[in-house]
């Protein structure tokens, strides 16, 4: 192993200094998520805004970073200016290796800037430098200059934000090396408030490798599995995007706002259709053989004489349904000159795109005129859409400020609630049932990954609230170890549980190896806990009238059962931060 | 003699899989950067990759720069042999080195490509080959 403890990075901006601390945990909360919760609760302020210059922004790695292929993510922990709870958000890219290299299993920085700065850290070195001329700078051209700013191509990773997250906008992303995105819940905002523009990373150590003769043989094992068989080729071949035909054909795509969840134009914008005519390359996070990032085109003519200009924009499913079905837009190109205009406000896709769509439907109803949005919103209209998005950036009106802030906080303004697809947070793309609406409505992460709940509706068309919720539950702990490891999910196929003990062991982390799913309870006990402290009442979240509306291969959406699973499923996390159960699990419950 | 070179790296993805190959394999580390191969964009991943990698010169810049022989030329077909025991981390022979191939770590010891081929297997893409020196040099 290379340490049984968690060092830690703690900057404050304000001084621009950082210490380095050792803190204790390593055998109880493994890494990443748990490492997350437990500096959030060493360093967190429950009781203060998420925009308090005391709070902390968190990346904490895994114990296997680096040591094998897929764990590749980093784990970004902080009180979320969407709703003001704890919050959670994950992303590949370089990061992880850039902080392992650079030996930190964490970095917490607090504080604030005086003016707008970069971080920039390494092994060796520690900076806090005044970047106020990137102020207002979009993702492109700010990335650009932090690289030609900071030395270390290929080892090095940029976080950095657009004018999305200077805006204070709670569905801002960090955007972590061009192509991947801690996205959800606004981290972007709170790199904001804290006036930090950029983080640049630089892994440029080493370690002695494991000893144990094992470490070899079970690097070479995992990494063909990676590779040499087929288990991984729907991650590198289409890619997610794969999933639009599935999910149309399942009647669970949502379409325009969740006004339908199946359309015949899919065939505009489908996994193949993307490879086919979109399709530049593939890429990876640095330490992922497999490659699951695709890169499309944006080709646009800027002036006569057949002057161009091209950019390289990645697609996923879940971009391709927030800013192609649930807008309406059915043509890949003018979906990835829509996804092009997110990325550079520096917005997260999802959230964005889906609260375009109840703007659209806003409009259309008459709640909104042209007074509010600027310009006339229509599903399928691209052109519009990449004005709006550049709206929502700059924050430009009042209208555009309150949808930057959740649909809902614009319906409440506007009028609209009814048909605002909002699951804790603007949906992800799985209108498969009712297992997925409260998983996602009521889920620590609002992600359709906490759990499977969009993939147990996919399976089963019962309607027991007791077994659905045992499954959540359940299948809740693996995915916080596994996220505690950061082991990428797509590569969850490949690390079953005897596969992760076999590599925890390997490096030395026999404790870990033997206590796994003791974590993986503890990790995401821990969390709640810091969830609840924040604000968190399951009872106060509403599943909007929409999701009454609508029809899946199950049929329409049984109000009664809906209600019945929520409620159940709310109980059910209510327990898990009991006295008994925390005090069963090492965890005291704050006063 | 055979000579490693990044014949297809147009196709490469951005895993850094050889440099830990290299590094873990040969050097006995965990690092992406204490390797003889490296991977690096050219200005942000929207360009592609490069990779840092010996390129065999004839004679070796590098072996010619070392004051103390500890890096020389392989007897045949281009490429060098570092020696730890006779080094001195002066870092001349990475200033010496054209195209960046030598990677001095935070201890200034270099590591260079000693083109065994062992990163090649760890290539997904296949952007790397081994080959005998009279057909790898442009």
């Amino acid at each position: 192993m290379i340490r049984d403890y968690f060092r830690v990075l703690v900057v404050d901006l304000g001084s621009g200094k950082g210490r380095v601390v050792k803190v204790d945990g390593r055998n109880e909360f493994a890494g990443g998520s748990g490492l997350g919760a437990l500096l959030f609760e060493k360093y967190g302020h429950a009781d203060r805004a998420w925009d308090d210059p005391d709070q902390p922004l968190i990346f904490s790695i895994g114990p296997l970073t680096g040591l094998f292929p897929l764990m590749s993510k980093t784990v970004c922990s902080f009180k979320s200016p969407y709703h003001d709870q704890f919050a959670e958000s994950h992303a590949g890219g370089r990061s992880a290796l850039a902080i392992r290299f650079a030996d930190y299993d964490a970095l917490v920085i607090t504080g604030r800037a005086e003016r707008l700065s970069c971080l920039s850290l390494g092994m060796k070195h520690l900076e806090v430098k005044d970047v106020q001329f990137l102020a207002g700078k979009d993702v492109f051209s700010t990335g650009k200059i932090l690289r030609s700013m900071f030395p270390g191509s290929g080892h090095r990773s940029i976080l950095r934000i657009g004018p999305a997250g200077e805006n204070l906008s709670a569905m801002a992303c960090i955007n972590a090396d061009t192509y991947r995105h801690f996205g959800r819940l606004g981290s972007g905002a709170v790199m904001g408030a804290k006036n930090l523009k950029g983080i640049v990373i630089q892994g440029d150590g080493s370690f002695a490798l494991p000893e144990s003769k094992e470490y070899a043989k079970i690097y070479q094992q995992v990494y063909e599995k990676m590779t040499a068989t087929d288990m991984m080729s729907k991650y590198h071949n289409l890619g997610t995007a794969a999933n639009l035909d599935a999910l149309n054909e399942l009647e669970s795509l949502p379409w325009r706002n969740l006004q339908a969840t199946k359309d015949e134009e899919i065939s505009g914008i489908t996994g193949k259709k993307f490879a086919d005519d979109t399709l530049l390359r593939n890429a990876a996070c640095a330490g992922c053989p497999v490659g699951c990032i695709h890169i499309g085109f944006v080709r646009e003519k800027f002036m006569e004489d057949n002057q161009y200009l091209y950019r390289q924009v990645a697609y996923d499913y879940e971009p391709i349904f927030a800013t192609g079905s649930m807008l309406g837009v059915t043509d890949a190109f003018k979906v990835l000159g829509i996804m092009d205009e997110v990325e550079k406000a520096g917005l997260d896709v999802m959230s964005g795109g889906v609260a375009l769509a109840w703007a659209t439907e806003a409009y259309e109803k008459g709640l909104v005129s042209e007074t509010e949005t600027i310009i006339p919103l229509a599903f399928g209209d691209a052109e519009n859409y990449k004005k709006a998005v550049q709206y929502m950036g700059s924050a430009e009106n009042e209208f555009y400020t309150a949808l930057g802030k959740g649909s809902l906080v614009a319906a409440a303004k506007y009028g609209g609630e009814d048909f605002a697809c909002v699951l804790g947070q603007e949906m992800a793309g799985y209108a498969t049932g009712e297992a997925f609406y409260v998983a996602e409505g009521l889920g620590f992460r609002h992600s359709h990954l906490d759990s499977g709940g969009y993939s147990w509706d996919q399976k089963n068309d019962r309607k027991d609230a007791d077994e659905v919720c045992d499954f959540l539950i359940s299948d809740e702990t693996g995915r916080a170890f596994l996220t505690s490891m950061v082991s990428c999910l797509f590569g969850r196929g490949v690390y079953k549980d005897e596969v992760l003990a076999e590599c925890l062991k390997s490096v030395g982390y026999d404790e870990i190896a033997e206590n796994m799913d003791l974590i993986g309870e503890r990790v995401r006990a821990m969390r709640w806990k810091i969830r609840f402290e924040t604000g968190y009442d399951p009872q106060k979240i509403s599943i909007p009238k929409r999701y009454h509306e609508i029809t899946t291969w199950k049929g329409k959406t049984d109000p009664e059962y809906l209600e019945k699973l929520k409620y159940e499923y709310g109980r059910r996390i209510c327990e898990l931060v009991s006295d008994e159960a925390l005090g069963g699990l090492g965890l005291k419950k704050n006063e | 003699m055979k000579t490693l070179t990044a014949s297809r790296m147009e196709r490469c993805i951005g895993c850094h899989s050889c440099s830990f190959a290299c590094a873990r394999l040969v050097h006995k580390l965990l690092s992406w950067n204490t390797a003889g191969i490296r991977i690096a964009s050219s200005g942000g991943l929207s360009t592609g990759f490069m990779a840092k990698v010996c390129l065999a010169c004839s004679p070796a810049p590098c072996a010619e720069a070392c004051p103390t022989g500890a890096m020389k030329a392989r007897k045949k077909g281009g490429g060098v042999i570092h020696k730890k025991d006779l080094c001195i981390r002066c870092g001349k022979c990475a200033e010496a080195c054209p195209v960046d191939a030598i990677y001095l770590d935070l201890k200034d010891r270099p590591y260079v490509c000693i083109h065994c081929g062992r990163c090649v297997e760890f290539c997904p893409h296949e952007c790397l080959e081994l080959v005998e020196s009279d057909k790898g040099r442009d």
